[in-house]
Parts: structure tokens; sequence; C-alpha cells
């Protein structure tokens, strides 16, 4: 039987505000264990959670961003379960009035349009670190666990889907464009490793070209985009098979260890949760009034459409180009921080799509691993332009500035690469090339002027490339002539 | 100290008249603090209103007052306050009157009680209460029952039945409590004093140890209506802690002495009639009379919805409650269980049942209950509806009347142990005073009279805000009663 997959994704995003959501202590990753905490993160008792305005702010954006409607008012609830990383005994969150609804993302998927729609979008507080000693990892069993309270309290945004993603590459697309549009918001570090953005997700499958939903399972622990991929098939196959052979798929939650690249389901005693939801007392309802969105709206950043939009209008880029360029908000702030040293838009562009991508993809990396800096990328674009390198050597000198961080002068300077314009040296390189071939001389009298780029090919290699290539073809066809 | 000052007559002085001997230099604060510690050393194995004394503290302050040219002195300069073991105290062990908190020494200072030392209030100690401020007669104290300083065989109320008893015993010149259902007003009923329960969001609830969020109130318990003004000023005000805060819209003012003239005072039916004593019946239209003569236009109103109001609030207070005392489970700070401990649930099992009295642990479980998949409709929802028709009866009422006024409590104090075996009766000694803390009301109890020979409180209600209308009402409804009885702890040491 052919099955299709159903998932929906639940997405966890720390904001990168200054300060907590419900006190003032500082928001940072790492650090010393329980030196960010205060009476608020730490439940002291009395101690009351006050909200984080720019949080707010941040969340608003997100709805925007994700063409959510957002009600005037939205509440807080309690959420109540007991758990060491769990200081209050309750999660500040929002329940059946969140701040954000109704939203979708556009995604594309091999040549495909695809809208994802988005349930809602939500804000609550992130949990204190737990660190179990022995047990493998997990608290049953642990000799002793640590508690880390430096991230108790960090704003936490939940991004919830609706089930409308049907492949486990389509959900890292939406994950990817989803983490680019977080970046161009400026709301979070979106760091997976660290755990500023994380993902869960709802899987189910059901006969191709049947509507109905099977029983679904919540899949946790995907700390990457290559794990929530490989998360998603191995939980599809897991369901599939189950199903082929008669089984049943429980409900429940499965836990993907990116060790092993398992999936084993977690005992049922570890989610059997009634969370027991009601208003928080302790907080005032979030008012987000027509003013207060359309002052957010009016201070958006610029997100990747609009942005490729400008390149298309503005700048002339291909449409293709544009699109690759916005599908980073780094590799799109590394492009402008090109132009202002360098004109050349298109020219630009090309270097990166090429030369920059090729590398990043080379070096199995992101953008954090170039070394170059874009005032630097646009100075060696020049002395291409000029001819003061050539395009060949250029390309070696831009992997080389990947590599180190020198610059295009010290490169060029140090491996003396500089192009050879110099008229009667290249003459003389010429003719000893047409002494030392008369043969293919012979051929170019005849007729053939193909045979000129032998010729061309013949003085690069003694020039190891660095010979203009313009002044090279003028010389040798005005030799051959005569 | 002048000649005619004697140690009983320190006792019986307002803080407003202390004040001003301190001011004209008649008295040294160091002599007003002695003399309540010295009441306290010789009264309080008795009466037990205190859970710990902060006396060197106490003593420093007062001197240093004293040391300060009057000019320069705060306030409320000098006033031997008691505070509430509910509010957190930095430095200064704060139980709740909890084994759960039995060695809990706190990181942070509550606003209020911040806002009262900046105003130079002197400190002198912590009182007992109902564990986490969930009782009627300070008997769920994990540490032992206050007695009531009329007679020692009886409750002073609760769950502020400490400072309640610390105020009559002459044991401090007035005292902070919190009020979630009564806890101010029903032990000042009991005890034969004041106490003020001001409007929802008046004073900062940052540092007050929460038991019902939407209903915690910090209030004073005095000996006249004026200090409880007094006081009031000093409290009020919005707090970057507390978003539930709010700036008072009047500035407070002391009350001044004039009739009752063109006041309309509605009482509450459906609260002087079944379930009332006799005794405090009489009282209260005694009261009344008084009232009326001094120009009072009184008139019966009713409030239909408030006899769902207790239980109502018996839902929604423990919900509150279950998801506030979470916090308590033995992982950071408090009582943990100790042993042989198979795993975490076990050390939370133990570490709560171990921890938490049955009064607590009951109400954790009725809360917990109405939460509950399946069930919060048919109870959360329903009482939330409940409180909203309480709400809308009180605004109705305030249409008709400038104030409501009721008996504080149905009965004067029970006898110790009484009431323990069954928490229904015990619940509705608040019968009176919970309404009020549905719609986040303002209401005093001040001193009626005495009904064979114990002290009969009268509730004032108001709209919200209306503190300083009802100040005013209480302060001439309490000359006009003219309660000047004291407890015979003050009277023996006169």
């Amino acid at each position: 039987m052919d099955f299709e997959p159903v998932i929906g994704l639940e997405i966890h995003v720390e904001l990168s505000t200054e300060s907590k959501m419900f006190c003032g202590c500082r928001v940072k990753f790492g650090g010393e264990p329980n030196a960010r905490c205060c009476p608020v993160c730490m439940a002291h008792p009395g101690a009351l959670p006050v909200a984080n305005e720019k949080a707010i702010e941040y969340l608003a954006r997100i709805g925007l961003a994700l063409n959510c409607s957002i009600p005037e008012r939205s509440i807080f609830h309690r959420k109540n379960y007991f758990y060491p990383d769990l200081p209050k005994g309750y999660q500040i969150s929002q329940y059946d009035r969140p701040f954000a609804v109704d939203g979708r993302l556009e995604i594309v998927v091999d040549d495909e349009q695809l809208t994802v729609g988005i349930e809602r979008v939500h804000m609550e507080e992130d949990t204190a670190k737990n660190i179990h000693a022995g047990g493998g990892g997990r608290i049953a069993g642990a000799v002793y666990s640590l508690i880390d309270f430096n991230r108790s309290g960090t704003p936490l945004v939940e991004i919830v889907t609706r089930p409308e993603i049907h492949s486990p590459q389509a959900a890292r697309t939406f994950l990817n464009k989803l983490k680019n549009l977080l970046k161009y918001l400026d709301v979070s570090d979106c760091n997976m490793e660290e755990g500023s953005l994380r993902c869960d997700a709802n899987v189910s499958v059901r006969p191709a070209g049947s509507s109905g939903l099977g029983v679904k399972t919540e899949l946790k622990n995907m700390n990457s985009f290559k794990h929530l991929e490989k998360g998603l098939a191995m939980e599809i196959e897991r369901q599939a098979q189950l199903i082929e052979s008669g089984g049943q798929v429980v409900q429940q939650t499965v836990h993907f260890d990116f060790a092993t690249g398992e999936v084993t389901p977690m005992r049922s005693k570890e989610f059997a949760h009634d969370y027991r939801y009601f208003p928080e007392p302790d907080l005032v309802p979030l008012a987000a009034g027509s003013d207060f969105v359309e002052k957010i709206r009016a201070a958006m950043p610029e997100l990747p459409d609009a942005r490729a939009a400008r390149y298309v209008n503005d700048l002339g880029l291909p449409a293709y180009n544009s699109e690759v360029l916005t599908s980073s908000r780094e590799l799109s702030d590394f492009f402008e921080a090109t132009l202002a040293h360098f004109d050349d838009a298109r020219m630009a562009s090309n270097w990166i799509m090429g030369e920059l991508l090729g590398y990043i993809n080379a070096a199995g990396g992101d953008l954090a691993s170039c070394r170059m800096a874009p005032a630097e990328m646009g100075k060696l674009l020049a002395m291409i332009r000029s001819g003061a390198v050539s395009n060949a050597v250029g390309k070696e000198v831009f992997a080389e500035m990947c590599k180190t961080g020198q610059t295009a002068g010290e490169i060029v300077a140090a491996k003396g690469l500089a192009q050879i314009s110099d008229e009667p040296e290249l003459a003389a390189i010429a003719g000893r090339v047409i002494a030392s071939n008369p043969a293919q001389v012979e051929q170019f009298r005849a007729g053939k002027e193909r045979v000129l780029g032998f010729f061309v090919g013949q003085v690069m290699k003694e020039t190891k490339g660095r010979a203009n290539p313009q002044a090279v073809n003028r010389i040798l066809k005005e030799k051959l002539a005569g | 100290m002048t000649g005619t000052a004697t140690a009983g007559n320190l006792l019986r002085l307002s803080a407003l008249d202390a004040l001003e001997l301190m001011r004209t230099g008649a008295l040294e604060a160091a002599a007003l603090t002695d003399a309540y510690l010295s009441q306290i050393a010789k009264n309080d194995k008795i009466v037990a209103a205190y859970l710990r004394l902060t006396t060197a503290e106490a003593r420093l302050k007062a001197a240093a007052n004293d040391a300060a040219p009057a000019a320069d002195r705060a306030p409320l300069a000098g006033l031997p306050t008691a505070v509430k073991d509910v509010l957190v105290t930095e430095g200064v062990i704060t139980t709740c009157a909890s084994k759960m908190l039995e060695a809990y020494n706190p990181i942070y200072t509550a606003t209020s009680i911040l806002k009262l030392a900046e105003a130079g209030i002197v400190m002198l100690g912590k009182t007992n209460m109902d564990e986490f401020a969930m009782g009627s007669s300070t008997e769920n104290s994990a540490f032992g029952p206050t007695r009531n300083p009329w007679d020692p065989e009886r409750v002073p109320g609760g769950s502020s039945g400490g400072s309640a008893a610390a105020v009559a015993a002459g044991e401090a010149i007035w005292a902070l409590g919190s009020d979630t259902g009564g806890s101010i007003r029903q032990p000042a009923a009991f005890c034969g004093v004041v106490g003020l329960k001001p409007t929802y969001g008046s004073i900062s609830r940052y540092g007050l140890v929460a038991f019902a969020s939407s209903f915690d109130q910090v209030g004073p318990i005095t000996k006249t209506v004026r200090d409880a003004a007094l006081m009031l000023q000093y409290l009020v005000g919005k707090d970057p802690l507390d978003t539930t805060s709010v700036e008072h819209p009047d500035v407070i003012n002391l009350p001044q002495d004039k009739d009752l003239d063109g006041l309309s005072v509605g009482i509450v039916s459906e609260l002087v009639g079944e379930g009332i004593d006799a005794g405090v019946k009489k009282v209260f239209d005694q009261a009344v009379k008084k009232m009326e003569a001094a120009g009072a236009a009184v008139c019966e109103t009713s409030l239909p919805h408030v006899e769902y109001a207790l239980p109502a609030y018996y839902i929604l207070a423990p919900a509150e409650a279950s998801a506030n005392l979470a916090r308590f489970d033995g992982v950071r700070y408090g009582f943990r269980a100790v042993g042989a401990l198979a795993d975490i649930t076990e050390m939370y099992e133990l570490t709560r049942s171990q921890g938490f009295g049955d009064e607590v642990k009951r109400r954790i479980m009725l809360g917990t209950y109405a939460l509950s998949s399946g069930y919060y409709e048919a109870y959360y929802g329903q009482a939330q509806k409940v409180r909203t028709l309480v709400v809308e009866d009180f605004e109705r009422a305030f249409d008709q009347v400038d104030l409501l006024i009721s008996p504080t409590s149905p009965t004067t104090a029970f006898r110790l142990g009484e009431k323990t075996g069954d928490p229904l009766t015990m619940y509705k000694s608040d019968i009176c005073t919970i309404p009020v803390n549905l719609a986040g009301l303002p209401g005093i109890s001040i001193p009626a009279g005495l009904a064979d020979g114990l002290p009969v409180g009268l509730q004032l209600i108001g709209p919200a805000f209306s503190e300083n209308m009802l100040l005013q009402a209480a302060h001439s409804a309490e000359a006009v009663i003219g309660f000047d009885a004291v407890s015979p702890l003050i009277e023996r040491a006169d």
C-alpha cells in the first residue's frame, strides 16, 4: 500500500531579547551555571512575573511575518506539571487565547509552490536546564541531577503549523524558510545546536489519496535540519510498516536518538499529563490594539520576498539570483555589504552564487566558515574588472581569501599573481610559442582559425594564467597574420 | 518619656498619637518599642502571636530614630509594627507558618514592607497565621495556634490571627496582614481591632507569598480607623514588580471628625439573616441604630447571588492555590523529605505530604480536582460565572447606596478545637467577607461592641477605590459606636 505522510510542526523559538520573559535577568547561552537568575525565575515565594514588552514586540513581528491575524486581547495561562526544570510547577504559556492565529507560509518543494497554514503563534517561557548524571541522560535512573536556571524564563515563542506538510523534505524546507524569516526579523539566533530553535513534529500516515487522518505520534528531539528530515522519514517508515503488518499506531511521544538515528517510543508515563490550564492571575491580558499592531507593522524589517523583489527591480538581477541570495539573511546581507564597495550588482551576485556558495558547500559549513570580508570581496571584483588580475586567477584568489581571510592585494603580491599586460613581454612569449609550433601555424594560415585557441592556451600555460587574455588574443592574431 | 506615660497607657496609644508625642519630644521611640517588647515578653508565651521576634534590629532602629533630629525623621518613624509571616523579609526567616518553609531565609523583601520600612516603622517580628493563609482560626499553623487576647481559650480568627492578636494584646501598635477571603477583617473582628482590606490592586503583592493571586491583598490591622488610613497612605501605589497593581486614583486622606449626614448605607439582607448568631446580630443592630442617629440613611439592599459566593470561592481560590503552591517541591529551597527515595516522583510526594498540613493539602486537592480535564467547565468555569454575577450584584447595589454593611463574621471568637473537625463550618466563618474578595472591593471591619464579653465586628464595604469615603464613614461610625474596651492583657498592664 502507498502511504501519504501528514505532518504538523511545533516550533519553539528562543527570542534574543536582552532580558528574560518575566524578570530582568539577562538572556545568554551558556556561561557559568546559575549566574543569571533571581527570585522570579527561580520561583521564590512571593515573586511575581512582569511581561517583557520587547518580547511581545518580537512576537508581534513573527505573527505579522507569518500573515497571522492578531486578536485585540490574548491571555496567559498556567500550564501545570511537576518537573525539576520548571521552578514554579507551572509554565506561563498561552492556551485558548493565543497572541496570533490563522497565518500561512509559502514554500517551494520540487518546483511546486505549497502553502502551509499556521494555526497559532504564542508566547511562553523556557524551562531551566537539567543535566542528569547517569541513567543515559534521562531523569529515570539518574544518579543525581543538576539544574541550571540561566535558561529559566527565557522568552519562547511557539509556532504551530496545520497538518499540511506531506514529506520530510517539505518539513525541512518549511523549517529552513521559517528560520530564514526569523533571522530577517532579528528576533532569534535560531541556533538549533544551542537549542534556540527547536522543532517537534506530529506525524501520521494515511493511504495515499484518502483524506482522513491516521493516529499521530509526536516526534521529539530533532536538533538539526538533517535530523528532522531523517527522524521524520524513519517514523513514517515505522508507522507504514506497523500498519502493513496488521498493527496499529499508538498515540505517543517518540524520541529521536541522533547518535543511533533510531526512533523509540517513550514510556507512556513520561507524557501522560493533564496540564490543568487556567488563566494566569498574576498577569493582566495582553492588549494588542490596532495602534500597537500598526506600529510593529510599520517598523517591520525588510522580509526576504520584498528584498528579492528589490534586487530584481532596482538592481536588475535575474529572479533566480534574487531568490538564491535572499534565501539566507546572512548571504543577502553579505551581498549588500559587498555592493557598498563594488557597484556591479550582477557581477557581485554571480561571484557570490558561483564562487562563494561553492566554497561554503565544499567546506560543508555556513557563511561563518568564510573568512573573507564583503569589503575585500568588493576590492577583488574591482581588480578583476580592471584587468589587474585575470578571471581565472581571481577565482584562485577568491578561494584563498575565503580560507585565510587575507586581502586580495596580499595574496596577489605574495604569490606574484598580478596579470601580465606588458606588451613587449607578451609579444616575446607569443613569438616563442609560434616558433615552436609550426604545424599549428600552418593550420591557422590555411584558414583553421580556431587553432588560435591553442596558441592562447600555450601562452596562458607559459604565464601560469596571468596573461591578459584580450592582449594575448590581439598579439597572437597580429603575429600569425604576419 | 514624660512622667505621666506609664507602660500601660503607652500600649493604649494609637499610632497617630504616638507619632505626635514623638514629634513633640514627649516620647522616645526606644521607650515605645521597649513597652511593646516587654508586653510581648510578658504575654506572648500564652498569646503566641509571634513566630519570630526581631528584637535587636527593632531596638537599633528605634535608637537610630531617637538619635536623628526630629525634622529628619521618616513619617512613620518609631512605630512598633508586627508583620504577618506571609510577607517575605530578606534575612529574616519567613515560614508562612508551614513546615515547608520552616528554615526559609528569603533573598528579598516584599514591596509593602520595604515601603513601610522606608517610612520608618520598627518591625518587632513576624506573626503567626494559618498555614499559607488558609484558615479562619490560626489553628492551621504548623507551629501551634495563637490565642485570643480577650479569652485564651478562644481563637483569634484567621488567617492573620497573629497580627490581630498582637494589636489586641498590646504587642504591636499596629500590624500588617493579608486578606484573601476575610483574613484581615475576621480576625480583626474577633480581636476587637480595626482591619482594612483595600481594593484589589491598591497595594503591591510582590513578596506576599501567594495563596490565591486574584484575591490576595495586603492591608493594615490597627487600633483605630485613622491609623488604618495612615498606614494605607504609605502602602498604596503601582509597583513595577506587580502588574496587577495600579496607582490609586485618590490621595488617601486621614478621616476627619464629622457625622454621617448624607451617607446612604445598605444592610446586605443576605448577610443578616439565618446563620448569624443572636449576640452578633444584636450588637450589629445597635451599631446600625447609632449610625442612623448620626445621620446615615440606612436601608436593606439585596445581593442576590451572594449565597453562591462561598462555594465559588472554594473552587477558585483552591484552584489558584494548587498552582501557587506547586513551587514548594523540595527542589530549590525549603523542606525536602529525606530517606531512600526511589525517584523524583517519590521525592515530590513525600516532601509535599510531609511538608504541608491537612488544610493546605485539602485545598490543593480541591483546586487540582476543579481544574482537571473534564471537570474544568463544571467547576472553575461555573465559579468564574458566579464571580461575575457577584461583581454585578455589588455594582447594582452601589447604584443605590454609598456603602454596604454587614456583620464581619456570623459569630464571635469560637473555642480552640471547636471547628477544626469540620472544615465546612470553619469556612462559613468567612461567609460575610468572601463576597468582597470575589469582587475585589475594599472592606473594613471595626469593633461594634461586645457580645458575652467578646468583640463583634461591623463590616463596611465600598465601591472599588472608594477608600477615602469608606475610611471616613468607618471613622465616623467608630466615633458614634464609641467602642473603648481593650483586651484584659492591656488592661492588666496599666
